[in-house]
């Protein structure tokens, strides 16, 4: 038993694009209810206090994607999201050297020096080309991406917008920039640099969340991915949420709820229903009931259309294709509760200049070999890792002279290999404590006693960031960011326009254009879609930049 | 103070800036070594980065050396009258123990200058500002009972600003400010004083003591802002946050009157935005007559908050309305904060109040050697850009 009400949208999930997108149909006059699983919204942009005192950005923990335009345009720092940048990121080896990014222009080049005056030069030219591939790709975040077999007026305006862009880079750079976009992260970084541990120390932007190794084609692109952010137009700088990723969707939610919007959480959705080829409405698992003749899905593509729709509503193709979607888990995470800063006896002044991210690794080939592993389903047994501090520059982390440390580590498998068999039910208590244990070894390398200065910690296997946040396989970025499943191919082709081939049904995250990180992107462009579609276009605000940047 | 020059004291003035108390301090702190001469006193541009200080304004705690500020003190019995002669507002309203923002106009009604008045107690005010102002003083208190002085170089502070800022003192012995609401003036131990002001309109502090005080007091406030994440911060960040505050930095958002030798530079306070502050009904008080004139005839500019499109900061660009020039935009930032393109503009009337419809700034954006013009939309803000209700919250937050 349960109620049934009737709304002008129903959004399946509380994430950051589903609030986004539950935003704008909510300011367009549409009553709109966004639906939840879990007790608190954000999706993977949540701040947990699991340990008391201490702030968890448990999933998604640093922010740079984060479309400035839309922020300016929801007002949400009205609502009291803060974007605070870091400076500051270092590379450490195991053997004890490290190799440090500064902030500072200059000082930077004389770090790079002290390895390779070459490498120093050539990270000039290496930025540079990164910054024409961003300045390239930005104006397309907030667009939908043409559909290139449509006649249709819309599509080919936005496909000449391409091909405009596209003939702007001249003849060179055209076969540079596809070059590029398919091209492994470590050959490019060859063809860069000669140091091992300036190439190790930039790789991992290239990696970060994919199922793919450094030398995989396609990671060129996923390491721009994680470059054409910007905090304030600094691109490729990044930054903290005040008071942890969850001061984002926070925002967001109380946003949306000024303009009137409602949000049920404790229940998620156990079916979308559909009659006549239509979206009607959602059933959730407490067995409540909602009518819309919208629904907007903030799942991946992956689990709305197989797990949540019956499949004798989709054309057979298009669920192959579905299946087809790569989104591998790859990564994993531990949450810290420091009682103190741990040593890092290499690093001048204990990494004082260092605010941003820390990684362990030394070479491009120690990255590959992290990469087999976790195809032949194991967990890197000398993993990748992105660690942070947060609390170094966001007093509300931790209690004063506290530290609450993130560490992202890659690979982790979602079906683990135990004595020959690949399943994620492999994952138990045992297994997640050895998990934890090679990555503490590992930590342990670079930072002696870091055993002795915790106080809680919280290990995240890609299981467990499937069941708790939704993402399949635990895939951060709601599909893999490879040119195959990108622009009018996301997520898949014939449905790269937030629609499916149910109507009235979209999807709405990081599945589709232009993909994860915590952009919000997607869930505007795909408002702008839902709008325009039922004929109230114009109420939607236009987001996008009138001048070249 | 004079100085005569007789063959024993025989030296030349110090040419180039001067050091405040703080400065032996914080110069070494300093990675950029930038510097700027603030009324003659070496003060920082930055420490070491701009965007960092910036956002310690906002997320931690810093610390800025205002020691440079003109600060005179006027004394006596007829302390009060002195300033009701002097400001446009009626400080009758302000109590001992408490600070008030205040403007002064020439006989024209045009503003001298704007500075903080703190009433240190019944017959005794310290004023600080920007403007060298000690002989309009000394006029004004003439015939009355009082002594202005100039403490220049008599009194030293530090302005301690940040969502931090009352964690940071409360560390460092001054835990009984935690009752201080906006304005309140306390001293908190001898020849040390504590207002809860500040240029930032965030949680803030400012702290004014003696000269031979500032060591220890900078050592205390480091050792407790160790943990809070304490910096010092030049201009520049503070530049920006005070234009999201919307406070005025004269020179910039208006010509000090007795500073502009061409004519029909100055501005009243109504022209600024600040008509609230003239109490026109409580007497005489320097300028009001020209004041009531201009109250009757209304402002011949506004100064308004804009909110510009795009985030190419607009300084010094033109503000248009339709095809017709409307004013200049003078100071201008990217709010990081707020995530907004803002600025405050002087705008020919009935522009910016009665009319706002069609306004655009013409901004122009250096691209690698190419000029890009920028007709961007504007819209007039009513209201403070940012509302942060930690910087009003008695007792203040943790951060």
């Amino acid at each position: 038993m349960g109620t049934t009400d009737k709304y002008d949208a129903i959004i399946a999930g509380a994430g950051h694009n589903g609030l986004t997108t539950a935003c704008y149909l909510q300011k367009a006059g549409l009553k709109t209810l966004v639906v939840e699983k879990n007790d608190y919204v954000g999706g993977a942009a949540v701040s947990r206090e699991l340990h008391k005192g201490w702030t968890y950005s448990n999933c998604s923990y640093v922010c740079s994607l984060l479309r400035q335009e839309i922020v300016r345009d929801l007002e949400l720092p009205r609502f009291g999201l803060q974007v605070i940048p870091y400076e500051g990121n270092v590379t450490l080896a195991p053997g004890g050297e490290y190799f440090g990014a500064y902030g500072n222009h200059d000082a930077y080049r004389r770090e790079m020096e002290r390895f390779s005056v070459k490498d120093a030069d050539a990270y000039d030219r290496f930025s540079r080309i990164i910054m024409r591939q961003c300045r390239f790709i930005r104006p397309f975040l907030l667009r939908t991406a043409p559909d290139p077999t449509s006649l249709k007026p819309r599509d080919l305006g936005e496909l000449l917008f391409m091909i405009k862009r596209m003939w702007d880079l001249g003849r060179r750079e055209i076969d540079e920039t596809l070059r590029f976009w398919t091209m492994s992260i470590g050959d490019m970084l060859d063809e860069h640099f000669e140091t091992d541990l300036i190439k190790a120390g930039t790789a991992g932007s290239g990696i970060i969340g994919t199922g793919l190794g450094v030398y995989s084609p396609g990671t060129a692109y996923v390491l721009l991915h994680h470059y054409m952010g910007d905090v304030d137009g600094s691109v490729g700088a990044w930054g903290f949420a005040r008071g942890g990723m969850g001061a984002i969707t926070r925002a967001l939610a109380a946003a949306f709820t000024e303009a009137g919007g409602e949000i049920r959480c404790g229940s998620g959705v156990a079916e979308i229903r559909v009659s006549g080829g239509r979206a009607t409405g959602v059933l959730l698992d407490n067995g409540d009931s909602f009518q819309a003749p919208v629904v907007a899905s903030n799942m991946d593509v992956k689990r709305t259309m197989l797990k949540h729709v019956g499949r004798e509503h989709l054309p057979a193709a298009f669920a192959k294709a579905v299946e087809n979607f790569k989104i591998r888990g790859s990564s994993g995470k531990i949450n810290i509760a420091l009682d103190r800063l741990p040593t890092s006896d290499t690093l001048p002044d204990n990494g004082k200049l260092f605010c941003g991210d820390y990684s362990c690794t030394e070479s491009l080939r120690h990255l590959e070999k992290a990469y087999d592993e976790w195809k032949d389903g194991y967990w890197s047994s000398q993993p990748y890792f992105d660690m942070l501090i947060p609390s170094k520059i966001d007093p509300t982390m931790a209690p004063p002279g506290k530290h609450m440390m993130t560490v992202f580590t890659q690979y982790a498998p979602y079906d683990l290999n135990v004595d020959g068999v690949r399943s994620p039910d492999n994952w138990n208590e045992e297994t997640r404590a050895a998990f934890a244990k090679s990555i503490f070894d590992r930590l342990e390398c670079v930072m002696p006693d870091i055993r002795d200065c915790v106080v809680h910690a919280e290990v995240r296997t890609p299981l467990d960031i499937e069941r708790e946040v939704g993402l399949t396989e635990g895939n951060i970025f709601q599909g893999e960011l490879t040119f195959d499943q990108l622009l009018f191919n996301r997520p898949v082709p014939g449905y790269a326009q937030y629609d499916t081939p149910v109507d009235g049904l979209y999807i709405v995250g990081s599945s589709s254009h232009p993909g994860g990180g915590v952009m919000a992107a997607p869930g505007a462009n795909a408002a702008r879609e839902i709008l325009r579609r039922k004929g109230l276009g114009r109420r939607m605000p236009k987001l996008a930049s009138r001048w070249e940047e | 103070m004079t100085r005569p020059n007789t063959p024993d004291t025989l030296v030349s003035v110090k040419i180039g800036m001067i050091d405040t108390p703080f400065q032996p301090m914080l110069e070494p702190l300093s990675e950029s070594q930038a510097w700027y001469s603030w009324a003659g006193y070496k003060s920082a541009t930055s420490f070491r980065n701009v965007d960092l200080e910036y956002f310690a304004i906002r997320n931690q705690a810093t610390v800025f050396d205002i020691s440079p500020m003109c600060k005179y003190r006027i004394n006596g019995p007829d302390a009060l009258r002195v300033m009701d002669r002097l400001v446009v507002r009626d400080m009758k309203k302000v109590r001992a123990g408490r600070v008030a923002y205040v403007m002064w106009c020439d006989e024209d009604g045009m503003v001298i200058d704007d500075g903080t008045a703190f009433r240190f107690a019944e017959d005794e005010y310290v004023l600080f500002c920007q403007e060298r102002t000690y002989k309009w003083l000394c006029e004004i208190a003439w015939g009355f009972d009082v002594t202005v002085q100039d403490w220049q170089s008599a009194l030293c502070g530090l302005a301690v600003q940040g969502p931090c800022a009352f964690s940071v003192l409360k560390d460092a012995g001054f835990a009984s400010i935690e009752d201080m609401k906006p304005f309140d003036l306390r001293q908190v131990e001898p020849g040390l004083w504590i207002s809860r002001t500040g240029y930032t309109g965030d949680l803030g502090y400012e702290i004014v003591t003696f000269p031979d005080h500032a060591p220890p007091l900078w050592h205390r406030l480091r050792e407790a802002g160790q943990r809070w994440g304490l910096i010092p911060i030049g201009y520049e960040a503070l530049d920006i946050a005070r234009i999201e505050a919307g406070f005025l930095a004269p020179g910039r958002d208006f010509q000090p009157s007795h500073k502009v030798s061409r004519l029909h530079r100055g501005r009243t306070p109504f022209e600024l935005g600040f008509g609230w502050m003239v109490d026109l009904s409580t007497g005489h008080f320097n300028g009001r007559r020209a004041l009531l004139e201009h109250a009757a005839k209304g402002p011949r500019y506004n100064l308004v908050r804009l909110d510009i499109e795009g985030d190419a900061p607009a300084g010094n660009a033109y503000v248009y309305a339709g095809k017709s020039f409307a004013g200049h935009v003078r100071s201008a930032a990217w709010s990081p904060t707020f995530k907004r393109n803002i600025a405050l503009a002087d705008l020919k009337a009935p522009w910016g109040k009665s009319r706002k419809k069609g306004l655009w700034a013409e901004i122009y954006v250096e691209q690698e050697g190419v000029w890009q013009k920028r007709n961007a939309r504007t819209r007039v803000v009513e209201g403070p850009f940012m509302n942060i209700p930690r910087a009003r919250m008695t007792p203040p937050q943790a951060y």
